[in-house]
């Protein structure tokens, strides 16, 4: 293997592991906290909401759009790191 | 001044914006219909994509079917959000690296075949129909209710509307208006919102306030009593479903899946100029439309409680304006069964007497709250807003599909850059027409078809573009193989739960739902066939050649993102 195909290999690497860590969360948040655990967390309640539902039909929502944010900062480091920033 | 001045204002003034920015922003070349020329800045696609994805169903529809689902309609929400972090993960950087103008484009040429391609091409025009059938629907409803004209007219203004910017315009056009017109359905959508959240609860945040306690000094927090008045009616308690946990799964899964795989929306990736801003833009959509898909619950918890509390057990005599406005347009309808001159709004259908069209939660609550005039009619202008821009951006997938992808890819390679684009634009012109035509005669299943779309985009374009990417081995047999198998195995599904054509017809879907397959209803199936699909092109990929060199190569090239050049169509 040429040494930039190594590179572009390591590279891929990291990026896969982001995927596998950034959508782990993605999933416990949804299908985990709102659907799966929803009976469980109800019984915690935080001012009007119960848990559960305000994962449901809130928390999760946010934490979406704070995963993207995060995966854009990750890959922009990543790419720096092996030289693919333009 | 009456709501109805207010309408036309505030209309003409957007209308007038819109035109204004077509006429600006006007394509000169394909490069310009297809992809805008390339070069839009991530925070501007991010609101385009935001008002490009928002729709009349998000808009009108969506808090209204979850003010009567409640934790049910929870689906939709992180359905129709989770859907983009897939998008930005798993597929946007790779598309946009991969620069061509289309999604067919991606699929034909990584799978090295134009039978994929025209597979691809099928599926695209097959979910872009039936979604922009319901835009326009959602444009003739408001015309109608707003400014009293007859909803076909509405239909028409809508196409006259759309027509001037989409085909003069092309994406770079749509892109413009696409961000002005977030602009004017957030702002239309979150002023009442605060409004009413301040008229509840005292808190300006609507997304709080659904939290708070009541204004009215009982101290009671607000879901508590609307769990309260939802089992006094005997309806299910509002924060529990009714839905199985599995079809709950099954439904969020496949509308997520479902709406990384839409066209409309990935096409949106290929307008920026380099892999980082196709990632940035991602998140700048979520963004913007997260503001709108968490405010929406809080809508209906505000708007579904009002209504039980000005409806429930009073004299019917003594309705409110908007009831009787909306009872005109026989989106409310009252029965006196019992013949008491009250309302009874209960859960048994045998006494109930009121029935609510879910679509008039949203355009009914300004009126419902007694906000002024202004507010009303702001509601109207988001709503078009929100119907014209996801109605232009599907209109491109329709004109961009027929002569890039069929004409220029397909049958007429040798077509010059000033024939393709005026056939962009007449393919634009056919495409407002049809659509126009079932927005005046709705088929009677578009609300099923919808649904559809999603199943069929989970079921076809999200496992052949994932695979694409991330299995370089994937072949065009297995991708070919994966996509109609899961396709016709959601059509099937669909075919026989949804529209019963098996067992004898609508009447029968009813009975037929204790034979769904592991409990799962048609709307969730999407999940499974997308997972079949999965598994057949594995399977098949086995058995079946390599791709050719020159193909793996082009996906270890799309896998780096630097070097992304501007899209292209050779």
């Amino acid at each position: 293997m040429s040494g930039k195909q190594q590179k572009a290999t390591a590279y891929w690497k990291e990026n896969v592991r982001y995927l596998f860590i950034l959508l782990a969360i993605w999933f416990v948040v949804s299908y985990g906290a709102g659907i799966l655990f929803k009976d469980a967390l109800d019984a915690i309640q935080i001012g009007g909401f119960k848990l559960g539902f305000w994962f449901a039909q809130q928390g999760s929502i946010y934490v979406f759009v704070i995963l993207i944010f995060v995966y854009v900062r990750l890959m922009n480091k990543l790419d720096k790191k092996y030289g693919y920033n333009e | 001044m009456t709501v109805q001045t207010w309408t036309y204002i505030l209309v003409g003034i957007t209308f007038a914006l819109y035109i204004g920015i077509a006429i600006w922003s006007r394509a000169g070349s394909t490069k310009e219909f297809y992809v805008a020329g390339g070069g839009v800045s991530p925070l501007a696609n991010g609101m385009a994509t935001a008002a490009d994805w928002m729709s009349a169903a998000s808009f009108i529809s969506m808090a209204g079917i979850i003010a009567f689902a409640g934790y049910d309609g929870s689906v939709y929400l992180m359905g129709w959000t989770g859907g983009y972090v897939l998008l930005a993960l798993l597929l946007a950087p790779y598309l946009r690296k991969f620069g061509k103008f289309t999604v067919p484009d991606f699929i034909g040429d990584r799978y090295y075949s134009n039978t994929a391609r025209i597979a691809a091409v099928i599926c695209a025009l097959l979910v872009s129909f039936t979604y922009v059938a319901g835009q326009m629907r959602g444009v003739g409803l408001v015309f109608s209710r707003f400014l009293e004209v007859d909803i076909n007219t509405g239909v028409i203004i809508g196409m006259i509307i759309v027509l001037f910017y989409a085909v003069l315009g092309g994406m770079k056009g749509i892109t413009y208006t696409q961000v002005a017109q977030y602009c004017v359905l957030i702002f239309a959508f979150m002023v009442p919102a605060i409004f009413i959240s301040i008229q509840m609860t005292g808190n300006p945040i609507p997304q709080l306030g659904m939290g708070s306690t009541l204004n009215d000094g009982s101290g009671m927090y607000l879901l508590d009593k609307l769990d309260g008045l939802s089992t006094e009616l005997g309806f299910n308690e509002y924060t529990n479903g009714s839905k199985s946990m599995t079809d709950v799964f099954m439904i969020t899964l496949a509308l997520m899946v479902g709406t990384a795989g839409l066209p409309h929306v990935i096409v949106r990736f290929f307008t920026v100029k380099r892999v980082k801003d196709a990632r940035k833009s991602a998140g700048w959509a979520l963004l913007l439309i997260a503001i709108l898909y968490t405010t929406a619950p809080a809508v209906s918890v505000f708007a579904r409680t009002n209504m039980i509390n000005t409806v429930s057990n009073k004299e019917y005599s003594s309705m409110p304006d908007w009831f009787k406005t909306w009872e005109k347009t026989k989106l409310i309808a009252f029965d006196d069964k019992n013949g008491d001159g009250k309302i009874q709004y209960v859960a048994d259908p045998n006494k109930n007497e009121l029935t609510v069209d879910r679509d008039i939660m949203v355009l009914a609550n300004p009126e419902i709250a007694n906000l002024p005039a202004w507010v009303i009619a702001l509601v109207a202008a988001g709503a078009l807003a929100a119907a014209l821009s996801t109605a232009a951006g599907l209109l491109l997938v329709i004109s961009s599909s027929v002569s890039h992808d069929l004409i220029k890819k397909v049958f007429n390679p040798g077509i010059t850059e000033k024939g393709e684009l005026l056939t962009a634009r007449l393919s634009a012109v056919v495409a407002v027409v049809i659509a126009g035509y079932f927005g005046i005669n709705p088929p009677g299943f578009v609300a099923a078809v919808v649904a559809l779309a999603f199943g069929l985009a989970a079921a076809s374009f999200f496992p052949a573009i994932v695979l694409g990417i991330f299995y370089k081995k994937m072949n065009k047999e297995g991708a070919i193989a994966g996509m109609v198998i899961g396709i016709s195995l959601m059509l099937f599904y669909m075919l026989k739960f949804k529209f019963g054509i098996f067992d004898g017809g609508k009447a029968a879907v009813t009975e037929l739902q204790k034979d769904w397959w592991f409990g799962i209803s048609p709307e969730g199936f999407g999940s499974v066939a997308m997972i079949v699909n999965f598994v057949v092109s594995i399977i098949i990929m086995q058995f079946t050649p390599d791709p050719p060199k020159n193909v793996q190569e082009i996906v270890e090239d799309i896998r780096i993102p630097s070097g992304a050049g501007e899209a292209t169509g050779h």
